[in-house]
């Protein structure tokens, strides 16, 4: 009984997270400005990374939350990168 | 001697610990890449002359920790009842703070909590007029968001590294 | 089989707990960040999903690998001491980035330069 309700919340966490990455992707669309979809490409990390892990809890794999953990360390240099370039219009000066 | 060689002993050992945990493994060769990568990576930032931290409150420093957890609690929740408040005017903007704060690690660990801290955001900081600018999501009154970055964080920073 | 029929029954709904919190509050972030009206707001949305969002789903992740004893949960910590450290640098520099921008096109919805910034 318990099992089919975490098997539930499992999935409709998952799509709660799908809902939340398709925010953020619409922002990004969106705009307005650069900063805009910087910050929407972030948070796509994040909530990715997050879902990763609810893949990992089902799958019960270590390889999901790997995955995770790389795209979280990713993620950051990319937009650290990203918000440089805005900056001054280079990535390394 | 020692000090040339560990200029941080901490920093080294943090890097071993986390080579280690990405290895999953005791294996020796293991140990003596993550010993030599530590102690080559903490020589390479020992290159960039940082300015030495020292704690001189561990007590303080546990107090901060608690009270900032129970602040990322209580603020996720305000800010996602905003979120979910529809149509609701919302009055957000920035706010200059007069800092007594000097030390750069406090004031690093200072941008770190008002950061992580859901409503409010760093944003930039005079280092000569040693004045702090934030934004603050909702924005009601600025001198209650001075008062409770001075009394809430200052006061501890002040206490932990100064 | 399923591996997570073997958890006993607490465990299961504290897992499924902590999930549906986690995954609600990226949603809410995500949900801000569509839903807030300028740039300055929508940069305190997504630190929802960095801060509880991913507390609450490593905190499943936890419970869920300790209970059954299946395996090390030590890249479950690793996510969350990077993500607390790398967090703040990005959203820092981003609104730093944004503040930039803005004060070079004379915008007026921004505190300007005073000297010796």
């Amino acid at each position: 009984m318990s099992h089919d309700l975490l098997e539930a919340v499992i999935i409709l966490a998952q799509l709660l997270l799908l809902l939340a990455m398709s925010f953020s992707i619409i922002r990004m669309l969106r705009g307005p400005r650069a900063q805009d979809r910087v910050l929407a490409l972030d948070a796509l990390y994040v909530n990715a990374m997050i879902l990763l892990l609810t893949i990992g809890i089902r799958s019960n794999s270590l390889l999901y939350v790997e995955a995770g953990l790389i795209i979280g360390l990713l993620g950051f240099a990319g937009t650290v990168a990203l918000s440089k370039f805005l900056m001054r219009g280079q990535v390394i000066e | 001697m020692i000090r040339r060689w560990f200029p941080h002993p901490l920093l080294s050992a943090l890097l071993l610990l986390i080579w280690l945990l990405l290895k999953q493994s005791l294996a020796p060769g293991t140990i003596l890449l993550g010993a030599l990568l530590g102690i080559a990576l903490a020589r390479m930032y020992d290159l960039l002359r940082p300015p030495r931290a020292r704690v001189h409150n561990f007590h303080l420093l546990g107090v901060l920790f608690v009270r900032v957890t129970l602040d990322i609690f209580r603020s996720n929740l305000a800010v996602a009842r905003i979120i979910l408040a529809r149509n609701r005017s919302l009055n957000s903007g920035f706010v200059a703070i007069p800092l007594d704060l000097t030390d750069r690690h406090g004031l690093a660990v200072l941008a770190c909590i008002i950061t992580s801290t859901p409503g409010t955001i760093w944003v930039s900081y005079d280092s000569s007029a040693n004045i702090l600018l934030i934004h603050v999501l909702d924005l009601a009154d600025e001198q209650v968001w001075i008062d409770t970055i001075k009394q809430r964080y200052e006061r501890l920073l002040l206490g932990i590294f100064q | 089989m399923n591996h997570l029929d073997a958890l006993p029954p607490w465990a299961a709904i504290l897992v499924a707990i902590f999930v549906l919190l986690g995954a609600l509050f990226a949603f809410i972030g995500s949900l801000g960040l569509l839903r807030l009206k300028n740039f300055y707001q929508r940069v305190h949305a997504p630190t929802l999903g960095t801060t509880l969002g991913t507390f609450f789903m490593l905190a499943a992740s936890i419970t869920c690998s300790t209970v059954l004893h299946a395996r090390p949960i030590y890249y479950e910590i690793l996510i969350g001491v990077f993500l607390t450290l790398t967090t703040p640098i990005t959203l820092m520099l981003l609104v730093r980035a944004a503040l930039y921008r803005d004060r070079e096109e004379g915008s007026l919805d921004v505190p300007h330069n005073r000297p010796g910034e």
